[in-house]
């Protein structure tokens, strides 16, 4: 059988007939695979769903424990057989319990992505390459612009301006689940001890990641007005920050810790005095890195810059095609 | 390079003066010369390098990469100088290191129509992607960065404790990279200067209120219009010619038809307007001639610009500032009779009995290009800034319009959270009934208080989002006042308003009671 035979396109996502799963569907169904917890990945309402046990218990905390049917946990590593194909969930480095799914099946073998990234992170295990017939990969930045540099440089930037600027009560602009704990994370290895507040939209997972035994520090919730927050670093939803919320902040200098704040039009737009270029996914040259990697002469490109990608790996004699996935990279243009 | 390519990058994130102004005060105190007096060069905009044409940087780029991927990058990112420094492929290892900002002004001003493309490929190679960015914007005109040259000296001036009239002063007789400037503003000797051509800082008034009047003698004062032009400077000696803003910016390029004109020695205070057939045009047809680098022989016939003197500051070499002004304005005429100057006219003084004569005078007119009067004291010698006592602006009582809140958009720095940004409408009849056309956008004019009420409004009654723009339901009612009503072409509603600011929100008034474009289309003077 051809590889291409592993994975169909359908309304409500990717499926694979050998195994008789969707991954990483946006409409509930009766059997998913998910590769991470991110909400256009993973969504309430499906019979059954197997991921990681990270992937889970984040799940849980985001939706609830009766959004899903059944869990069915499946640590990295342990190949698991569904009707006709193995299943094996491989780490993808992109947030805690993030996997790829590596079907076989036939002879041939598929790898989906999900989202993933190749830069060191210290909350969740670093992405393995597998050697595949057919990559599915994400383009989020699949543009040659993006080329994102190490996070202890951006990091170094944040507590410089706040050794600057100690007056001012530093707010990073993050998404909740994975880039928080990431920059956290990022920011004891720097020698940062000092207490980090969090807007309650990030205690939950905050909490979660704590649990799975990711290491995060002094944190407190910020309530009312009551807390000293000069000089001091304040996580909040990038919407929160441009938004009422951030009136209790004591002249508050505005960052934001994103992949996209590589380019300066996005980041002047979103009122950010200080951007720091902290992303999750790959790069432009990880992508290409992972993609030859993986040895596949198939592509297909989900998510994000799709054409460039495309265009590059025509150039390398791979034969690659877009993939139109619905309701995808909703997080990170939030 | 890499010192410089970090301020621009701060600069444009921080959006408060006080912000930048720390930005720079620390960057001039902290880099050594040449680069220093390069940075003020090139945010002062005084540094003069071959001009880059985006098609050469585009070209450059295209021959080192994919052009189906620049092309993509570029229709992401929307800004060539940021695709191109981002997406410029560095080798592994630079030919040498990156180079200091003085080497790189110094590589582009020596490089020639034919060793452009090179020059400037080799500095790609040696520099990070902020760096980069740096380079283009020093090369394609305009940092972009939200920092005059007035910002800049203010700068010098808080850091190094000098008074910022002498900066100004000494200013157009200084040359980049400055060495001289600094070394004085650190403690050395005053640069020697010809100081004949260069811009004498200005001298402003205050706002008068109406219970100031009865402390006032009328018979101190000498009153004049306050002409709705820009204030200027011309300086002309048998050296050269110049025609400088309020700030001190020079801004005779654009106006070739005044520099033409001055064939006299001296240095007027005045007003610049479009004076066409004798007659005073609004501000907005003096703005069309605005930041022009090319002044078209349409647009110079079509809008003749001219200089409508209120002061003498020299007369030849002879500096007339510390006379008196009513000295000063005998020797205004005089001079005028000497040169009879072409494109230039003295502001007549206004003849008034006392405050009461003179409030009927200020409200009678509204003659297009007047935006009031102002109060001189006759004794009064010349003096740099705005000193407290000697002049007096008085703005006539602005005219004011009930027009209906259309959208509204968040705002910035201490208001970036509060929507603050008013756009507002008046009723036009059309085929289906009655709809809105935007008159005006208003920033200012209300309270704290009534900014959180008007907030408060908007979150309730948004319809749509444009982008960062709410539409909201045609329900409030502001009164908007405004110095002028003056045509548009650039507004659908065919007015612009002058300097509309919120005066009353009328939570009272019905929104169908509110103004009719017509009327104030009548007011502008279209039919």
């Amino acid at each position: 059988m051809s590889a291409r035979a592993l994975l169909e396109l359908r309304p409500e996502g990717l499926w694979c007939p050998a195994a008789r799963v969707h991954l990483d569907p946006h409409k509930p169904v009766d059997r998913a695979v998910v590769t991470h917890g991110h909400g256009d990945h993973c969504r309430p309402g499906h019979r059954a769903l197997l991921a990681t046990p990270e992937t889970l218990a984040i799940a849980e905390a985001r939706y609830g424990t009766k959004a899903f049917g059944a869990l069915q946990p499946l640590p990295p590593g342990e190949p698991v057989r569904l009707h006709d194909a193995t299943l094996t969930l491989v780490p993808a480095g992109h947030v805690l319990g993030s996997a790829q799914v590596v079907i076989e099946a036939g002879g041939r073998r598929a790898v989906v992505s999900g989202d993933y990234k190749r830069a060191p992170d210290p909350t969740c295990a670093p992405f393995e390459p597998v050697r595949c017939d057919l990559f599915v990969t994400e383009a989020t930045f699949g543009l040659p612009v993006f080329r994102h540099p190490p996070a202890a440089d951006e990091v170094a930037r944040l507590l410089a301006s706040l050794a600057a600027d100690p007056d001012r009560c530093h707010a990073v602009g993050v998404y909740a689940l994975g880039k928080a704990q990431r920059l956290i994370a990022e920011l004891r290895r720097a020698g940062h001890d000092r207490t980090i507040y969090l807007h309650g939209a990030l205690v939950g997972l905050c909490t979660v990641y704590e649990r799975l035994g990711v290491p995060l520090g002094p944190l407190a919730q910020i309530r009312g007005r009551e807390q000293p927050l000069r000089g001091e670093i304040v996580l909040a939803p990038p919407s929160a920050l441009a938004d009422r919320w951030a009136r209790r902040l004591p002249d508050a200098l505005i960052c934001a810790a994103s992949g996209w704040m590589q380019v300066r039009q996005r980041a002047k737009q979103r009122g950010v005095e200080l951007p720091l270029v902290i992303s999750d996914h790959a790069d432009w040259p990880d992508l290409q890195r992972t993609i030859l990697e993986t040895g596949a002469e198939t592509i297909w490109v989900t998510h994000g810059a799709e054409e460039a990608l495309c265009h590059w790996c025509a150039g390398q004699g791979l034969d690659a095609r877009p993939l139109a996935l619905a309701g995808r990279g909703e997080e990170e243009t939030q | 390079m890499r010192r410089f390519a970090e301020l621009l990058e701060r600069l444009v994130f921080t959006p408060q003066r006080n912000g930048k102004l720390r930005l720079l005060e620390a960057h001039f105190a902290g880099t050594p010369d040449p680069d220093r007096g390069w940075a003020l060069a090139a945010l002062a905009g005084t540094l003069e390098l071959p001009n880059l044409t985006p098609s050469l940087i585009r070209g450059l780029t295209e021959e080192r990469t994919d052009p189906v991927l620049f092309r993509l990058s570029y229709d992401f990112v929307g800004d060539l100088a940021e695709t191109v420094s981002l997406i410029w492929p560095a080798p592994e290892t630079p030919p040498a290191p990156p180079p200091g900002l003085s080497e790189t002004v110094e590589a582009l001003a020596a490089a020639t129509r034919s060793t452009r493309p090179a020059v400037l490929a080799d500095l790609f190679d040696r520099l990070d992607p902020s760096a980069r960015f740096a380079v283009i914007k020093l090369c394609t005109g305009g940092l972009r960065v939200g920092v005059s040259a007035r910002l800049a000296k203010q700068a010098l001036a808080n850091r190094f404790g000098r008074p910022i009239e002498r900066i100004e002063e000494l200013w157009f007789a200084l040359e980049p990279p400055y060495e001289d400037l600094f070394a004085w503003l650190e403690g050395g000797e005053e640069p020697e200067a010809d100081l004949a051509l260069s811009f004498r800082p200005m001298m402003l008034a205050n706002p008068i209120e109406e219970h100031q009047f009865p402390d006032l003698d009328a018979a101190d004062f000498a009153a004049e219009t306050k002409w709705d032009g820009i204030r200027v400077q011309a300086v002309a000696t048998p050296a050269g010619r110049r025609l400088y803003s309020r700030t001190g910016e020079d801004v005779g390029p654009a106006f070739p038809d005044v520099l033409e004109a001055m064939d006299w020695e001296g240095c007027v205070d005045g007003e610049l307007l479009v004076v066409k057939d004798g007659e005073t045009r609004p501000f907005s047809e003096l703005q069309r001639r605005l930041g022009r680098k090319t002044v078209s022989a349409r647009m110079l016939a079509e809008l003749p610009a001219h200089v409508r003197a209120y002061d003498l500051l020299h007369d030849g070499a002879e500096d007339l500032r510390p006379l008196p002004y009513a000295d000063r304005r005998a020797r205004l005429a005089a001079w005028r009779t000497r040169w009879a100057p072409a494109r230039l006219d003295v502001s007549e003084e206004v003849a008034f009995e006392g405050w009461d004569d003179l409030a009927a005078i200020r409200d009678a007119s509204r003659e297009a290009g007047e935006e009031g009067l102002m109060l001189k004291r006759r004794d009064s010698a010349y003096l740099a800034g705005r000193p407290v006592g000697p002049w007096w602006k008085w703005k006539r009582a602005p005219l004011t319009a009930d027009c209906v809140l259309m959208y509204a958009q968040r705002g910035h720095g201490k208001r970036s959270s509060f929507y603050s940004d008013f756009t507002f409408g008046a009723w036009e009849e059309g085929t289906d009934g009655p709809s809105l056309a935007p008159v005006g956008k208003a920033y200012s004019g209300y309270t704290d208080e009534e900014l959180v009420k008007l907030d408060r409004w908007v979150r309730a009654n948004m319809t749509e989002r444009y982008g960062p723009v709410r539409a909201v339901a045609p329900e409030l009612v502001l009164e908007v006042a405004f110095d002028a009503l003056q045509p548009s072409t650039r507004h659908r509603s065919g007015v612009a308003m002058r300097f509309p600011r919120i005066k009353r929100i009328r939570w009272d008034k019905p929104a169908a009671e509110a103004e009719r474009l017509s009327t104030l289309r009548a007011l502008a003077g279209l039919g």
